[in-house]
């Protein structure tokens, strides 16, 4: 179970508060879709609660325990730009490998195609990307994902696909979903609640 | 136009990727299709030179040269570069190629010799200090804080004192001689190279992968080799490049002003020192060819860094 306590971030000392109090709690096996318009602190929120900020009051628990920054994180968190999230320098076979070691099957289902690995991130597009930085998270230690706008680059069809995967993956797992976007339909869809985060924001 | 021709011609087009290799190198003898393109450069260079058989061309050339030079300088029998009063001041000929000093000296063999020795102390002094630069560059970099302020001090600290003045006091306080100037270039030409890696290392500290790989459970020791390392090499290669020709002009200065290499021994610094005392009585060989020699050698490892870092751009690998 993840659950945010009272947080409360800005990003410096004397910047303005971006989120405060905010409590909330994701069961396992729950999907929760986030939504909010631009720029009201949802990929902060995110962020915060994968581990790649630390909150400035309040914590993060995960199972009840506070969060722990160090070795592997069980919350992990899949981005809006996946050109920025992969090293330009590493061939793609590399980059999905650096966690675990996927299976052909699940790369099947995503549609990565074998021929993709030896290239270099530049030479594939934005969705392509996305696939790779799905799989590379999908390992067995992590127990949670946070979906900041992963599918807003993806063509329709490659959308279905990809969430099929991750819904099939989450199911079978038992793993907790938040999932962030502005696709309401989706959020619908794929999502077992909404929640606003202007309801859950006490600035 | 022979039935080859056309064929070979129109492989070409495919993108001469096809075939194999042995196919290509025969179309790059055929010497009617390399003429049908003369006025046409990018079809003449083609067959064969794409742009990544020149890069390769241009390190082993660069590589060659200074092996040879370094091997030859090191199992140089000193008879060589002998005194022999009896042949001061001859002009290049054909029995002394670059002329004899005022000693006698052959100076083709003394010249090899010296460029020899400095390029083993450039090559040494240029890995030490870059080494260093890595090293401090990257963790103050990585791991901030306290370790990041001790990293910039050290550098301001070395900075701060007169270069010419370090490398006499490390010289001079390790007994002079091959050792002292060896320790005193090593030993002193990492600052520069130091802010740049650290600069580089910071803007890449902060990359989403680089917090990615530390979610995935990485250390910062793993995340440092295997991402920022990788992505500093292009700035640390040229800095490599730039301190070569620069340790061997300091080691050639701090001789000069006798604080090392004793005036026996041949190096490039030495030799260009001894030859001002004759340039003005038109020994001009003493000079020019030592001269050339280290220019050609300086140039050659920049082009070979220089083209071992598009080779290892992965915006530029592929060409």
């Amino acid at each position: 179970m993840l659950e945010a306590r009272n947080v409360g971030f800005r990003y410096r000392k004397d910047s303005p508060w971006v989120l405060r109090g905010v409590s909330l709690q994701v069961e396992a096996g729950e999907r929760v879709a986030l939504a909010g318009p631009s720029g009201y602190g949802k990929s902060t929120l995110a962020k915060i609660l994968a581990g790649y900020e630390r909150p400035v009051q309040g914590e993060v628990f995960w199972d009840g325990e506070v969060l722990d920054r160090k070795g592997y994180c069980p919350i992990q968190l899949i981005g809006q730009h996946p050109e920025k999230a992969v090293n330009p320098r590493w061939k793609m076979e590399k980059i999905l490998r650096e966690c675990w070691e996927p299976g052909e099957e699940l790369l099947e289902k995503m549609g990565i195609q074998p021929s993709w690995m030896t290239r270099w991130p530049i030479e594939l597009s934005g969705g392509e990307l996305q696939r790779f930085c799905i799989a590379r998270v999908l390992g067995p230690k992590t127990k949670f994902l946070v979906c900041d706008e992963i599918s807003t680059m993806l063509d329709v069809i490659a959308q279905a696909q990809i969430w099929q995967v991750l819904l099939d993956e989450t199911r079978k797992r038992g793993m907790g979903m938040l999932v962030i976007t502005h696709n309401m339909a989706l959020a619908k869809r794929v999502c077992t609640r909404v929640v606003e985060l202007s309801n859950i924001n006490q600035l | 136009m022979s039935k080859e021709t056309c064929v070979s011609r129109n492989r070409k087009k495919e993108g001469g990727g096809s075939g194999s290799r042995k196919e290509r190198i025969g179309g790059f003898w055929n010497w009617k299709e390399r003429m049908g393109g003369f006025w046409n450069r990018k079809e003449r260079m083609g067959g064969f030179w794409n742009q990544r058989r020149k890069t390769l061309f241009w390190i082993r050339f660069a590589a060659i040269y200074l092996l040879v030079v370094l091997v030859d300088g090191l199992l140089m029998s000193p008879e060589n570069y002998g005194v022999d009063y009896s042949a001061k001041f001859i002009a290049p000929c054909f029995a002394h190629p670059f002329g004899t000093d005022y000693m006698g000296r052959d100076m083709f063999f003394r010249s090899i010799k010296g460029l020899s020795n400095s390029i083993v102390i450039g090559l040494l002094a240029s890995a030490v200090s870059s080494l260093i630069a890595l090293a401090f560059g990257v963790a103050a970099a990585v791991k901030g804080g306290l370790i990041d302020q001790f990293v910039s001090w050290c550098v301001d600290l070395c900075m701060g004192i007169p270069h010419l003045m370090l490398l006499i006091l490390i010289s001079f306080m390790m007994g002079k001689g091959g050792t002292g100037v060896t320790a005193a270039v090593a030993l002193t030409h990492w600052p520069e190279l130091t802010r740049l890696v650290r600069a580089e290392a910071i803007q890449i500290r902060s990359a989403q992968y680089v917090q990615a790989s530390y979610r995935m459970g990485k250390t910062w020791y793993e995340a440092a080799w295997q991402h920022m390392i990788p992505q500093v090499l292009p700035v640390y290669l040229i800095g490599v490049v730039l301190l070569f020709p620069h340790v061997i002009m300091h080691e050639a200065a701090i001789t000069f002003l006798g604080f090392g290499f004793s005036p026996e021994t041949p190096a490039i610094g030495v030799i260009l020192s001894e030859s001002m005392n004759h340039i003005a009585t038109g020994k001009w060989w003493m000079a020019v060819f030592p001269g050339l020699l280290l220019l050609l050698a300086v140039m050659l490892f920049d082009v070979a860094g220089e083209n071992l870092k598009r080779l290892l751009n992965p915006n530029s690998g592929n060409e």
